[in-house]
């Protein structure tokens, strides 16, 4: 077994094959979950509507079908383990959708720092889109545009 | 101290009301416990320890620990936590002179290490049974147990009378899901609870909960509370009293306080019993200073009266509610230092633990607390690696400037009602400690007593919810209420935890439940 549950963080062999580079710069985004341990959840599994998520039993990890995926983004509005994150490349740019429970609430135009699953400092990024946290039971979803080779790195966002 | 904004909660305070503490006036909140409101007033030292004078600060915060006992109104030994502000009341701290914060008595807990080393009261004395009598009567002088009042408090006490179907004691996750599924087919329900609140500890489970949606997977606690009390208002043989302590279970009657004043005999045909559980404490230097808390106890803090616990704190534990708790830290604005873990890996949820990892908490796994730092409240704490064999290992001490210090490894059922019964008990380590044999429907060795939730062994909110199922169902179903349909209602919800559980985390559970899962079959 992996040795995550020691450090608490995944590693690149512990994660799931990233989407491929079409379906990431198709146009909408992808979802990415990062989900490995299997514990008794399935609220993203129930709430996609194209049978994207597939799970054989409520405490089976959720495998992600890339291609049936259409960016729509239920399965990150419910999921509390915040481990959904919504990946996309537009115009060379990369873009992550994270769930954000912080104050202050983000707003599209906000600098951010970036940090990665270890919680060290990345880089620095922009808001582009900030649910508004009411619409969302007071998750809020941020998509945050930063350098494209981020996206595969960038886990969670502070204010500056 | 008080938390204006949160991103989860809106901290709805009541009328400011002014309370005397030792004499001095303290603004507080009307909706506060006594405790909260002094200690967001920066009151650490809570009492003092009887034997040795040391200062002592509130741990569980919920009514169990007693580390917060004072004199309220001319009353002495009222846990603090359990008790809620009114304008002009007065709290004094008992068994010290002049009051807790500066004791006097405290001079003997720096020179009787040097005559008594701790423990050794259980040696010394112990020649004669005459002598053991005098010394402690002499102990018992200097430690105290506050003042009794003067005279007999001139109120009037009720006493009422109440024959039900059931009776559920306590208000939880368990409790009321109990109480719901009993009154869905019909059963005339009472559920009691000591606060004024339903929901038990979920009105601190700001994060969203995992399972499937059936279970409300993705609902934050908070909600989940709102959601079942709703549903439980809504049947109108189920009747709910709030802020009643159930004292006693003798026989089928149930025997509670309500109110403080009135007394309330149950006659019931079967009682549930969701007590809920106790935060376990730790074995380390200096474990009783004021600022080591349980993580329950900072989680009502922080998340119900919205009052900060501190600046920097320490975690001990890396299960989930260690994990939970340090999220919810940092988004009141807290700073967490670090997160401790004796075992080699994280208990909790890996998606619990990345999501604080990512947020910059380092989790120290093989770690352990060695002493917390401080005088009259902690200012620091000392953190060793661990060898294979659990040692300390010299050398490897690191210090981390921390005002709190949670301790979140673990909860017991709180089971004393279960003896009242004189249910049959089983140590089993895999549920938390002293637990109840049950059969698969959670009748407990007695007929008609049923348990659900942590108080029949640990686990969370949702096994809570699914096992309180089960025993209102059962419950229901003895009693002739529902026919078929209840019939088949519950076996499904049997299904439903049996796959709950089926995981790698339900393992241990399952392999606890074998020890004491009586083979009392019922027919349906």
């Amino acid at each position: 077994m992996s040795n995550y549950l020691e450090r608490g963080y995944l590693e690149r062999e512990d994660l799931p094959p990233f989407p491929p580079e079409e379906r990431l710069t198709s146009g909408k985004p992808v979802a990415y979950i990062e989900c490995v341990q299997p514990i008794p959840c399935s609220p993203c599994y129930e709430s996609c509507r194209f049978d994207a998520i597939q799970m054989d039993n409520i405490n089976d990890p959720p495998k992600l079908d890339y291609e049936k995926c259409t960016g729509c983004m239920a399965c990150i509005r419910v999921c509390p383990g915040l481990a959904i994150f919504m990946l996309q490349i537009k115009d060379g740019k990369g873009y992550v959708t994270i769930q954000y429970e912080f104050l202050p609430w983000l707003q599209k135009g906000d600098r951010v720092k970036l940090y990665n699953r270890k919680g060290e400092e990345v880089g620095e990024g922009t808001v582009t889109w900030a649910l508004n946290p009411e619409r969302n039971d007071r998750t809020q979803l941020v998509t945050i545009e930063m350098n494209k080779d981020l996206i595969y790195e960038v886990r969670a966002v502070r204010k500056r | 101290m008080r938390l204006e904004s949160h991103p989860i909660v809106d901290f709805k305070r009541g009328k400011e009301v002014t309370i005397y503490f030792n004499g001095k006036p303290v603004k507080a909140y009307e909706g506060e416990s006594v405790a909260a409101a002094l200690y967001a007033a920066g009151v650490r030292v809570f009492s003092r320890s009887f034997r040795f004078h040391r200062p002592r600060g509130f741990f569980c915060a919920i009514g169990k620990c007693s580390q917060c006992m004072m004199e309220v109104n001319g009353v002495p030994n009222v846990r603090t936590c359990k008790i809620y502000v009114k304008d002009g009341m007065q709290i004094r701290t008992q068994n010290s002179i002049p009051d807790a914060e500066n004791d006097a008595l405290a001079i003997f807990d720096k020179i009787i290490d040097t005559v008594f080393p701790h423990g050794s009261h259980y040696k010394k004395f112990n020649r004669s049974a005459k002598l053991r009598e005098l010394a402690t009567k002499q102990m018992r002088k200097l430690a105290g147990f506050g003042n009794p009042p003067k005279s007999v408090p001139d109120v009037d006490a009720e006493y009422e009378v109440i024959e039900t179907d059931v009776a559920v004691i306590g208000g939880g996750p368990g409790g009321m899901s109990a109480a719901i599924h009993a009154g869905k087919y019909g059963a005339r329900v009472i559920v009691m609870d000591e606060n004024p609140f339903l929901g038990g500890q979920l009105v601190k489970q700001t994060h969203r909960f995992f399972g499937s949606a059936k279970e409300r997977a993705g609902t934050r606690g908070i909600k989940i509370a709102k959601i079942l009390e709703e549903e439980l208002l809504s049947y109108d043989n189920v009747e709910v009293r709030k802020e009643t302590k159930v004292f006693g279970v003798y026989g089928n009657e149930v025997a509670a306080v309500e109110k403080d004043r009135k007394l309330l005999r149950i006659k019931a045909k079967k009682i549930v019993i969701a007590t809920g559980a106790y935060e376990r404490t730790l074995i380390f230097e200096n474990n009783d200073l004021p600022g080591v808390y349980g993580a329950g106890g900072v989680q009502t803090l922080m998340n119900v009266y919205g009052i900060k616990p501190g600046e920097r704190g320490l975690i001990i534990g890396s299960g989930n509610v260690g994990l939970i708790l340090t999220y919810q830290l940092l988004q009141a604005g807290v700073d967490v230092a670090a997160i401790v873990e004796a075992m080699p890996r994280v208990g909790g949820y890996f998606v619990h633990a990345a999501k604080v990892r990512r947020l910059g908490v380092p989790i120290y796994t093989r770690h352990t607390i060695v002493r917390a730092v401080g005088n009259k409240k902690v200012e620091g704490a000392v953190v060793a690696q661990l060898d294979d064999r659990w040692q300390p290992v010299p050398g490897t001490e690191k210090k981390f400037d921390v005002d709190f210090i949670c301790v979140a490894v673990g909860l017991s059922p709180a089971h004393e009602l279960l003896y009242h019964v004189k249910a049959q008990m089983k140590f089993v380590p895999e549920l938390g400690g002293l637990v109840p044999l049950r059969t698969r429907y959670n009748e407990t060795s007695v007929e008609g007593i049923y348990v659900a939730g942590d108080v029949a062994g640990i686990e969370e909110a949702t096994a809570a919810i699914m096992e309180g199922r089960i025993a209102g169902l059962h419950a229901a179903m003895s009693l002739g209420y529902g026919g078929e349909d209840v019939k088949k209602e519950l076996e499904e919800a049997v299904k439903d935890i049996e796959a709950f559980r089926a995981g790698p985390f339900g393992e241990r559970i399952c392999h606890g439940l074998e020890k004491c899962t009586l083979e009392k079959e019922v027919s349906l």
